[in-house]
């Protein structure tokens, strides 16, 4: 299908928010985009991403399929999400789910014959401490049981909107996925609404309830210029115990230990190019032309990545290797063990 | 519910969750009354490496789970290499139990975008990006509102209040997928590909985003540098220990009488906060909990006095990973909630390395089995196997993270895992889980 001018002039501004020859940054809002159009990223929608990049649709199509939030086929007006990760699943949430998908009569990813809801099981919604949660269009639904969650899917099927717990007014989730692309929200309103719930304030409602702020804050304290004492190294991390303790280990250290070395170093971890080893240089902030300048010289320097490379995975030597072989294989000079490869091609 | 006692009380620290209780502050004007951009205008007049040296001098570690010091992170980004310079805030929250990032980016989303400011100016970098899980939509509407207000009163933009210092920021959704809270795979959904993790090194400090010096932060490091700036290191460190400095939101889930955030001074302890939550729910006793969020391994009620900071938890065995406090009680089943995690990371693996992708798919299948009461001894021994061929040999911290609840499950819950195997307890899954499991 052709993608409405809305949505062509959509993509445009996505694509400009990126640096000029970095657009493929502009690949997961645009998908958000033609979902926003389609309520899926059908094999159209991929083909759009496709051509508005410059990219192939094998390209599109690898990292459509790889996130959970894009669809591969039509959705309904309403995305139910449960969640049922361990915290929402001990609280109740399984049973929430199962009574949905069976009163719904649909499973996981799948959507009711109306075309107004699809279900989904969810991980972790990040609200464990409003659990058990479900989203409708990823806006939350707080504390919900098996009887309630039947109560709000008859509502939206009923063509009602019932009110989340928190943040904003129910939308479409083909609207949703406008804003998912990085469109305001164009309700009026719509961002002013909702309170923080209860549980977000517990702690802020104790303290103002005794009294209790932090003292000794002075908005006015200089901040030290360098000339300052050096200051203390940074801490290292101690050593954890072992949760493996059957496997022997190459050193002393625990596996988690070894671990975390390896993930996040510190200034003294020995590393053939560690950022460590350069030390920042004294000296006067770049003016913001020269930074601008700088960046266009960065942006020169490191070629936009290509097929399925993250950038800086600089192909060229390979390719010159690569074209080096083939003069040489092509020379008459060509070396037997050369030679011989091209007769076993042949 | 009874009252906490003072000393407990005393352990409160409202600093980045203070203006929650301002229901307008997230907008602009509200904000600016309540100290809002008063750090940045003070941030401008200093220079560069004298803001990186405060942030080192704050002992600032990151929020995000890790803990690396956050002004030796900026410290490494090599100044005057004619190279553009990046930072990318990493508000990809998706830890199963955290949800301290959310609730800040809700209603207090200004205070990120100035922290975001400050340290783009420390690090020298023009462009910044705040890549949010796509799921939070509250959260992104919020933040992509207070970015336009910042963009209109000239806070973002070019020559950001008479400095000479530009900077453009983009709020950037995510598309759901967990692994992308890994700094490099993030970086490389960033670019527009599939969010899998690089090979380190080269470190994201040097050849991060297209390949550029780029630091990567959690929300809350970021959003603790305008109090740093304002208040200066050595208020800082009047909270919290000697080695983890400030405040930190510790998020509490679970069997207890009031789950919520509670920001307190680092180092406080399980038992105080239960008692800041009004204790346990009635009829539970505290049996498990997660320190961190679901990676760190899991802790019980021996450890109530634990100091919750990045050496305490370390000595205890665990890893203080994102103060994600989820509590379980005598009646939820540590071999359930272990077997429900590993769901999780089975469905969360990028599959870009063996162990992690392959491990976590068996094992998986082998916790269905023992929880349908068809395990057998030997099973243990695998998965104990397993976890050995994941942990460490994984590509990223994803593998690793996901054999703590299994291993530390199996440490102090073995006998759980006996009862289901020699039929003392009752199956929680039904065999037809177990179609075409071997």
């Amino acid at each position: 299908m052709g993608f409405s001018d809305e949505t062509r002039e959509r993509a445009r501004e996505i694509i400009a928010r990126y640096p000029a020859d970095r657009s493929r940054s502009a690949l997961l809002p645009l998908l958000h985009l033609v979902q926003s159009e389609e309520g899926y990223v059908s094999p159209a929608g991929v083909e759009f991403c496709a051509e508005v990049l410059g990219l192939n649709k094998a390209q599109v199509g690898a990292v459509a399929t790889f996130y959970t939030m894009y669809k591969r086929r039509p959705t309904g007006d309403y995305l139910v999400s449960v969640c049922t990760n361990t915290m929402c699943n001990v609280l109740g949430g399984q049973e929430v789910y199962d009574t949905v998908a069976e009163y719904l009569g649909v499973g996981h990813e799948e959507t009711t014959a109306d075309g107004k809801i699809t279900l989904e099981h969810a991980e972790c919604l990040a609200a464990c401490d409003y659990g058990p949660v479900l989203t409708v269009n990823y806006d939350f639904f707080d504390g919900v049981d098996p009887a309630g969650a039947v109560k709000i899917v008859d509502e939206l099927r009923a063509g009602g909107r019932p009110t989340p717990s928190r943040g904003a007014r129910l939308c479409t989730l083909r609207e949703m996925s406008v804003q998912l692309a990085g469109f305001a929200d164009s309700r009026e309103g719509a961002v002013a609404d909702g309170v923080p719930g209860e549980p977000t304030l517990r702690g802020l409602r104790l303290a103002e309830q005794h009294g209790i702020s932090v003292p000794g804050f002075d908005p006015n304290t200089p901040i030290r210029s360098k000339d300052a004492p050096a200051p203390a190294t940074p801490a290292k991390a101690a050593p954890t115990g072992s949760t493996a303790p059957d496997v022997k280990a190459p050193d002393a250290k625990s596996p988690e230990v070894r671990a975390a070395e390896t993930r996040q170093p510190d200034a003294k971890t020995p590393a053939p190019d560690s950022p460590g080893t350069r030390v920042p240089v004294d000296g006067t902030a770049p003016a913001p032309r020269d930074a601008q300048a700088a960046e266009a010289a960065g942006v020169a320097e490191n070629a936009p990545a290509g097929d399925g490379k993250p950038a800086g995975d600089s192909s060229e030597a390979q390719e010159r290797s690569l074209d080096e072989a083939s003069a040489s294989a092509r020379s008459e000079l060509a070396s037997p063990a050369v030679a011989s490869e091209k007769e076993a091609q042949q | 519910m009874t009252t906490p006692r003072p000393e407990t009380l005393a352990k409160l620290t409202p600093v980045l969750t203070k203006r929650w209780l301002s229901p307008d502050a997230w907008q602009l004007r509200t904000y600016e009354r309540l100290d809002g951009y008063a750090a940045l205008r003070k941030a401008l007049k200093a220079h560069p490496d004298d803001l990186i040296q405060l942030v080192k001098d704050s002992g600032l570690r990151g929020r995000g789970g890790a803990g690396f010091p956050t002004g030796l992170k900026w410290g490494f980004i090599p100044q005057g290499d004619g190279k553009p310079h990046y930072l990318v805030v990493n508000a990809d929250e998706g830890e199963p139990g955290t949800c301290k990032d959310l609730p800040l980016m809700t209603h207090d989303p200004h205070s990120l975008v100035e922290g975001v400011i400050i340290a783009s100016y420390a690090i020298r970098a023009n462009r910044a990006y705040i890549y949010i899980r796509g799921e939070a939509v509250h959260a992104a509407r919020r933040l992509r509102h207070a970015v336009d207000e910042a963009y209109a009163r000239g806070y973002l933009g070019r020559n950001i209040l008479g400095s000479g210092f530009d900077l453009d920021l983009v709020v950037h959704s995510g598309a759901g997928a967990y692994i992308c809270g890994e700094e490099t795979a993030l970086l490389d959904s960033l670019e527009g590909f599939r969010g899998q993790p690089r090979l380190r090194p080269p470190f994201p400090a040097t050849h991060g985003l297209y390949a550029c010096p780029t630091v990567v932060n959690n929300v809350g490091t970021i959003a603790s540098v305008p109090y740093i700036v304002l208040g200066g290191a050595d208020w800082w460190k009047t909270m919290g220990t000697e080695k983890s400095s400030g405040p930190m939101i510790y998020s509490l889930s679970g069997r207890i009488a009031n789950p919520g955030q509670y920001e307190c001074s680092m180092g406080v302890t399980l038992r105080e906060l239960i008692e800041l939550a009004g204790g346990m729910k009635p009829g539970h006793n505290l049996r498990f909990w997660t320190p961190g969020g679901s990676s760190t391994p899991l802790l019980t009620a021996d450890h109530l006095d634990v100091p919750l900071d990045f050496e305490g938890v370390a000595a205890a065995g665990s890893i203080l990973g994102t103060t994600a406090t989820q509590i379980f009680s005598d009646q939820d089943c540590p071999v359930y909630a272990t077997y429900r995690w590993l769901e999780f990371y089975h469905h969360e693996s990028c599959g870009k390395c063996t162990p992690c992708r392959e491990g976590n798919y068996w094992m998986v299948r082998v916790y269905r089995r023992i929880l349908a009461g068809q395990g057998t001894h030997e099973d243990l021994d695998t998965l104990l196997d397993t976890c050995d061929n994941v942990l460490g040999r994984a590509f990223c911290g994803l593998g690793d993270g996901a054999t703590s609840p299994v291993t530390s499950s199996l440490k102090y819950f073995k006998q759980d895992y006996l009862d289901y195997i020699e039929g003392r307890k009752t199956p929680r899954l039904s065999e037809k889980t177990l179609v075409g499991a071997h």
